[in-house]
């Protein structure tokens, strides 16, 4: 028995950089996890890997565009939307999807989010949403929660976070969802049918962040964050994102938003042929 | 390349589970011990050894148990257990 | 004759900001994202104009961060790409610049300088960014800038900064002063066919052979695939070996990745740089100018050289690269260098550099019209005394 165990490489192995791994991931850190429900969708789905581009911004889980085998880049920080505008616009047949985390995507980024979402462009965003900046050390971000300690909240958090679902269905994506690390399942099946969808989706992840966010708020390992989410989560599907809460005694998950609307590439394309039939 | 998807089958009630071959990439392992506390059959624990990286990986318990729900190589974050399907040696 | 046509071939009346748009399209550019500003919001508007009719793209991002941001991604998947902006806007844009930098991407970036600091003067000219265009990333790099003092070398440099760029697989910037992006005058469009056109090199290995930030040996530069070509490859602004893995501990790696970046373009100096010489085979004195202060510093030779004054003009059409080897030259034989800029004093700490001991006069300029040739005129004057 324990030599069958060497043997076998990991069935996603074919989807990773393999000369990249092991990744750099705290241990319990949810980003592998999100990684590999990301991966595992993409071989659910049968995607070209040829034609598929991760982007990623700074932060650790800007780290999960270097370990895909795909193209891949590693933007500036807060800039991965931007960069995927760029390449969906420039080379419409390849997918393109955002993995990065909520500090990148939501505070140097925020405005990219909003203005993709409003566009309904075909990016696909996955945020890892670990309530800090784990990178630089864990700071307060846009997702901490009131009163959560951080680095720079010692006292706890004075700031009102951002409720992802509900900033993304009003900016106008038109996939939203949210899911905890614990539910992978249901993770993996939204991400496959946001990858089946066309126009903006966004998917945000809440993700144990144990040595970094844990360790400050009473949850020292990442088990213990995780049995949080498994106490707390209410899955409560197509349910007023507006309404859907983070707090330390309630997170409401589920599939927010599932609508169809033109993308921009559909209107733009459309709009080139025009002028070019007119002559 | 053999990639599982998690399916329930309709029949599910019905239908006997399979089983499992589970495949520990030892080395890989960081202890964080997703795998062990939310494996639905108890088919894991940790074990005595200490791997490359200084943690107890997981060990199999009682591989008969599993049914081949892979949720524990979904909730890996280091890609370091997964399980396949085999014949069930004397049924189940 | 359709006006559908990338290459509009004929005699135009353009602006310096249309000329500059025409050039682009003629160049190959199917990209441009950027943001409004003053004063060059008509080269966007030309292009949401244009670009359609070619089949290309046009965004208006939501800031300059994206819009750099945007171009690189676009040059990524293989489109030729540009942006362009003003004195604020090219500030938001330096940290993709650096990133355009790090991760070799050709695109081209076109600053219509006004008058700064901050928001500044914005219908005014200046040439206050040229150093920012230099060095207003962080880090060390090299970067390409033109400077074009007619609506015609608009047109010229833009394909210019575009066959650099994709070249050498760094961003090439056109500095273009306010006068010239609103100046009106003729422009020949040749024939598409007398256009040289440069494309980045392609990767001639398959994809399991392709290390994708291994340069060619002759002039430093990796082959480049591009998004989508079954490549599969990674890049990063993170300090990263030639495989583009990132490498952020090895000051060997950060040293030979910094370094290549830099000579890639100062040994290719040579072959970028443009100077344009005028009357100084025999100059005693001689004024070094570019953009459109050199029409003034040309008439103000031509006084000079009646007034029986050996005066010569020295013009960068590339200021970055430094034209250092003809300014070494040229300070080998001139008794004095006049400098007029529209700013408080920046290409001339450059030529002072290189001049050691010959006098360097240098007329600033703010906030108002050019300099006119009498005061450059005068400058030589008393130099030559
Ligand atoms: C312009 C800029 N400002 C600040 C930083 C430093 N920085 C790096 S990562 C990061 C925060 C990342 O947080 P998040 O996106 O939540 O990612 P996480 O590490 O939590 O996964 C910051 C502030 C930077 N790299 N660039
Ligand atoms: S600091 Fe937090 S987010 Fe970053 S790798 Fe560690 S656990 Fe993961
Ligand atoms: S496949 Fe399911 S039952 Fe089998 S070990 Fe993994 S989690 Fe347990
Ligand atoms: S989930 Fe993975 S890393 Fe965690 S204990 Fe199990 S095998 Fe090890
Ligand atoms: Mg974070």
């Amino acid at each position: 028995m324990m030599a069958k165990q060497e043997e076998m490489g990991h069935p996603l192995e074919d989807f990773l950089r393999k000369s990249r791994m092991p990744h750099i991931w705290c241990p319990g850190c949810g980003n592998g996890i999100i990684l590999h429900s990301f991966l595992q969708a993409v071989a659910d789905l049968e995607m070209d890997l040829d034609k598929t581009v991760v982007v990623s911004g700074i932060g650790c889980m800007g780290r999960a565009a270097g370990y895909v085998n795909m193209d891949s880049f590693h933007t500036t920080h807060g800039r991965a939307i931007a960069f995927a505008t760029g390449v969906k616009l420039a080379k419409p047949e390849l997918t393109v999807v955002v993995l990065s985390g909520d500090g990148d995507l939501f505070a140097i980024g925020g405005n990219h989010f909003i203005h993709a979402a409003r566009r309904n462009i075909d990016i696909k965003v996955i945020c890892a949403n670990n309530f800090n900046y784990g990178m630089t050390g864990g700071q307060q971000g846009p997702t901490t929660p009131l009163e959560a300690y951080t680095t720079t909240s010692p006292y706890g958090n004075i700031e009102h976070p951002f409720n992802l679902v509900h900033l993304a269905a009003a900016s106008g994506a038109t996939y939203v969802a949210r899911w905890t690390a614990l539910h992978v399942r249901r993770l993996t099946a939204s991400i496959k049918k946001m990858l089946q969808k066309k126009g903006f989706g966004f998917i945000e992840v809440i993700s144990p962040c144990p040595e970094i966010f844990g360790r400050r708020n009473k949850m020292r390992t990442g088990l213990e964050m995780m049995e949080w989410f498994k106490k707390v989560s209410v899955i409560e599907n197509f349910s007023d994102p507006a309404k859907a809460e983070v707090s330390r005694d309630r997170i409401v998950v589920g599939e927010f938003v599932d609508t169809e609307k033109p993308t921009f590439e559909e209107i733009l394309y459309e709009t080139i042929k025009k002028v070019q039939e007119k002559g | 390349m053999p990639v599982r998807i998690w399916r329930k089958p309709l029949d599910a009630e019905k239908a006997k589970p399979p089983c499992g071959e589970i495949h520990i990439l030892k080395d890989l392992c960081k202890g964080c011990g997703y795998c062990i506390e939310f494996c639905p059959r108890d088919v894991l624990e940790k074990s005595e050894e200490i791997n490359k990286r200084g943690v107890h990986p997981p060990r199999v318990a009682d591989e008969s148990r599993c049914v081949v729900c892979s949720f524990c190589t979904a909730v890996c974050p280091d890609f370091a257990i997964f399980v396949i399907e085999k014949p069930c040696e004397g049924g189940r | 004759m359709s006006k559908n046509k990338a290459v509009l071939t004929g005699e135009h009346f353009l602006s310096g900001d249309l000329a500059c748009a025409e050039g682009a399209l003629a160049a190959g550019c199917r990209f441009f994202a950027g943001y409004p500003i003053t004063p060059a919001t008509e080269i966007a508007e030309r292009m949401s104009l244009r670009l359609p009719q070619v089949g290309g793209v046009y965004i208006q991002m939501e800031d300059e961060l994206a819009s750099m941001a945007a171009v690189i991604g676009a040059s990524y998947a293989g489109v030729k790409a540009m942006t362009a902006t003003s004195g604020p806007g090219f500030s938001l844009m330096q940290e993709n610049i650096g990133l355009a930098v790090m991760t070799e991407a050709p695109c081209v970036l076109v600053n219509v300088m006004r008058g700064g600091p901050s928001t500044g003067q914005p219908t005014k000219p200046g040439q206050q960014d040229v150093m920012q265009a230099r060095w207003g990333s962080h880090g060390d790099y090299e970067i390409i800038a033109l400077s074009p003092n007619s609506v015609q070398e608009a047109f010229d440099l833009t394909i210019e900064a575009f066959n650099l760029s994709e070249a050498y697989r760094v961003p090439a910037f056109l500095l273009m002063d306010e006068t010239v992006a609103h100046m009106w005058e003729k422009v020949v469009i040749p024939p598409a066919e007398n256009i040289k056109l440069v494309n980045r090199k392609k990767p001639k290995v398959p994809p399991e052979k392709y290390v994708p930030f291994k340069p060619d040996s002759e002039d430093l530069v990796p082959p480049m695939a591009c998004f989508g070509e079954g490549y599969r490859f990674h890049a990063t602004g993170l300090t990263h070996d030639e495989f583009g893995v990132p490498k952020t501990d090895s000051p060997e790696i950060q040293f030979q990745l910094v370094s290549r970046l830099c000579e890639k373009i100062r040994r290719n100096a040579d072959k970028i740089v443009k100077v344009e010489k005028t009357m100084l085979d025999d100059a005693e004195v001689a004024v070094i100018a570019y953009g459109v202060l050199s029409r003034s510093a040309l008439s103000a030779v031509k006084k000079a050289r009646e007034k029986g004054i050996k005066a010569g003009l020295l013009r960068l059409v590339t200021i970055w690269p430094f034209p250092e080897k003809h300014i070494r030259e040229l300070a080998d034989r001139v008794k004095g260098i006049v400098v007029p800029e529209l700013n408080y004093g920046q290409i001339v700490r450059e030529v002072q550099r290189i001049a050691g001991k010959v006098p360097v006069v240098f007329l600033p300029k703010l906030g108002e019209d050019l300099h006119k040739p009498a005061e450059i005129l005068k400058a030589l004057e008393e130099i030559k005394r």
